[in-house]
């Protein structure tokens, strides 16, 4: 088991930009990820957080600066590209398709076949295995279609199927935006799972409850700009509201 | 399903993973009590009522059209002496032929939650190709070359409603709108004002209005029994190589008798000669080999290719599909490409029927296709639906007409019923998609 060795990050962003015409929306963005750590990335609307996990994710590229993977620099110019790196991103509104079952929606995409048609018990299997893994236990059927599932379950399903396809880098947007109380508890104990079992884990959240209950570091983005990455328990609340809004300014590059 | 999920504890479980861990190395399968349950487990009894469950929130599929189906067969056996006869019903088979291979191009399209309102324009556009190049008065092609340019046509055809689609983005509506204008008039160019083209190859002839041996007619039957079979028996073999549970088999048995009862009967009906004194009319019609084909073959793809898979989820969320790294723009082009070559053949079945190609050849059928379609419960928002629902609503849907026509009713009824049968169903849809937990606007 790749036990996570602090001082190797997983993914690590030098320097990014990205505008689109004039607008400038991510001004020269670095950023550090480590395996079996949860990051939080919070900002306030507009900051760029959707655009530097869309990067990220392959789905807009950046204009310049540097991505690193293990040390290592890549190209990330479309979503399979960055998926064959272990990134995976588990989007807000969550990419699931309501006509299709658990299973189909775990693997669409990337199904198993054997002869050009499909392998269901192995796909079945696999996606049972996963959900297990990941001690879900609501689920009543991995044959339900997702169009009968709760809020809570779609998210679940969703990180379920990121991780699938042994995920290094789970980014999540908002994970816990639309959903109630207990629901919300149950996806942040999914969170930490997925980081206990050395997965590097990005979490976008507006909630600071949620993210100091379950992020080892917090980078705060800023206009465009990333004013600090800091281990969690070197900070507190007011000091992550002060970054966000600004009135905080950045005292060096992130820490 | 429950709203109120139970909060799983918070300590860490890591359980699971071990589990994992052991069984890739050891290769012990387990055993199903180690994987989340998938529907299938219970004996029949069990999965009876699972049905019952999911049909009672809203997963009908082709349910209402089959009770439909036979609730318009009781009442026209009853109401006209002639509808219940062989002749009849051989006749209903081949009228429904072309309404079947038309509904099942269209459901190719609508899982996308697009139309193709040119689908019959289409098929009159390139029968009119090929009558006028088969035709010995003009090019005088081998019947089988003009056939493959119509088909070509087709794949033309669906290939530039396909660009402009899914590459331009111009909602299929007003393509295929501006096809189903634009194709009218090709069509009269191509044929010439009220110009009638008569066919007379007998083998196009004989695809209506010719019939196998009555023993091809059980060996078909035979050979559907034994495809479903051996599918069946290989998805249990593979499911039980991967070690999850397998459905019990007698559901599978009860299915291949209920094929092999009804099938038995239909063959049955259709061997018994319905011909005069003169010459014996029996058998199944030759038509009706090739509509199963394209049946099973399209099954096949959407059931069980990642072509198939890909098209429904796009139907669900487009959005979703793209994001999973699915190539959206071609897998649409492609239903497009289908769904045209598909209405080629519904063309060669409807001329072959009629035995002539005007320049009206296929203006009106799209509709009832559509509607064939959605009385099936093939839903119009995507996503949802299957061929056989498509095949099931165009038997509905040219039972209306053939039980009409035997009553000597005005043809305008024809179309009130028809109509109204289609907005019932499209009623039931939309109903049945607010049970399953959607909403009615399209998402």
């Amino acid at each position: 088991m790749a036990e996570p060795t602090p001082g190797t990050p997983l993914v690590e962003l030098i320097d990014v930009h990205k505008g689109f015409g004039p607008v400038s929306v991510l001004k020269g963005v670095s950023l550090t990820v480590y395996p079996g750590k949860v990051t939080a990335l919070v900002g306030d609307n507009g900051a760029g957080k959707s655009t530097l996990i869309k990067g990220l994710a392959g789905v807009q590229p950046y204009d310049s600066g540097q991505v690193l993977v293990d040390g290592r620099r890549v190209d990330l110019h479309g979503p399979r590209e960055a998926a064959a790196l272990g990134i995976e991103v588990v989007y807000q509104d969550l990419a699931l398709c309501d006509n299709l079952d658990i299973v189909q929606n775990m693997f669409l995409g990337r199904e198993e076949t054997s002869w050009g048609t499909f392998d269901e018990g192995r796909m079945e299997r696999e996606a049972s295995e996963t959900l297990r893994s990941l001690s879900v236990r609501t689920v009543k059927s991995v044959r339900q279609k997702v169009s009968s599932l709760s809020g809570g379950q779609r998210q679940t399903v969703a990180i379920a199927r990121s991780v699938l396809k042994k995920a290094r880098l789970v980014i999540l947007d908002e994970p816990t935006a639309a959903l109630g109380v207990a629901q919300t508890e149950q996806v942040l104990a999914l969170v930490r799972r997925l980081a206990e079992q050395g997965v590097g884990v990005l979490l976008i959240s507006h909630n600071l409850a949620d993210v100091f209950a379950v992020a080892d570091d917090i980078a705060v983005l800023y206009l465009g700009q990333m004013v600090a990455q800091i281990p969690a328990a070197d900070t507190d609340r007011d000091d992550v509201v002060a970054y966000i809004t600004g009135s905080k300014s950045p005292e060096g590059e992130a820490a | 399903m429950s709203a109120t999920p139970t909060p799983e504890s918070t300590s860490a479980e890591p359980g699971g993973r071990v589990e994992r861990s052991v069984t890739e190395s050891t290769g012990i399968v387990p055993t199903a009590t180690d994987l989340i349950a998938s529907g299938v487990e219970g004996s029949v009894r069990d999965q009876a009522r699972g049905y019952l469950q999911r049909v009672r929130n809203g997963d009908m599929g082709a349910l209402p059209a089959i009770a439909g189906f036979v609730v318009l067969f009781v009442l026209f056996s009853l109401l006209s002496p002639y509808f219940l006869t062989e002749r009849n019903f051989a006749n209903l088979l081949t009228q429904a032929a072309t309404l079947v291979t038309l509904g099942m191009a269209l459901t190719f399209v609508i899982l996308l939650g697009e139309i193709d309102l040119s689908a019959g324009v289409t098929a009159g556009v390139t029968m009119a190709i090929f009558v006028v190049l088969a035709d010995p008065g003009t090019f005088a092609l081998p019947w089988p070359l003009a056939l493959a340019a119509a088909l070509l046509a087709g794949v033309a055809i669906g290939t530039f409603i396909g660009f402009f689609v899914s590459r331009v983005g111009i909602p299929s509506f007003v393509v295929t709108l501006g096809l189903f204008l634009g194709f009218q008039g090709l069509q009269l160019i191509i044929i010439g004002d009220g110009g009638l083209y008569r066919i007379q190859i007998p083998e196009i002839l004989a695809i209506q209005n010719g019939t196998m041996p009555v023993w091809a007619g059980w060996v078909l039957l035979g050979l559907v029994l034994v495809v479903s079979l051996l599918s069946s028996l290989l998805d249990r073999r593979r499911r039980a190589r991967a070690g999850v549970p397998n459905r019990t088999i007698a559901l599978m048995w009860i299915r291949l008798a209920a094929i092999a009862v009804v099938g038995g009967i239909i063959v049955a009906v259709l061997s018994v000669n319905r011909g005069g004194a003169f010459a014996a009319i029996e058998g199944v019609p030759i038509v009706v080999p090739f509509v199963l084909a394209i049946l099973f073959l399209g099954t096949f793809v959407l059931d069980r290719t990642k072509y198939g898979r890909w098209l429904y989820a796009i139907g669900g969320n487009a959005e979703a599909a793209r994001r999973s790294g699915i190539k959206v723009v071609n897998i649409r082009w492609i239903a497009f490409v289908i769904c045209s070559t598909l209405a080629v053949m519904a063309g060669l079945f409807s001329a072959s029927k009629v035995g002539s190609v005007d320049a009206a050849f296929g203006r009106d059928i799209v509709l009832s296709g559509v509607a064939a379609a959605v009385v099936g419960g093939v839903s119009l928002f995507g996503g949802r639906g299957r061929l056989a629902h498509a095949a099931v609503g165009a038997l509905v849907i040219s039972v209306i007409t053939n039980g009409l026509g035997l009553l000597n009713l005005p043809g305008g009824v024809n179309y009130l019923v028809t109509g109204g049968v289609l907005i019932l169903a499209a009623t039931v849809d939309a109903v049945s998609r607010l049970r399953a937990g959607g909403s009615l606007m399209r998402t």
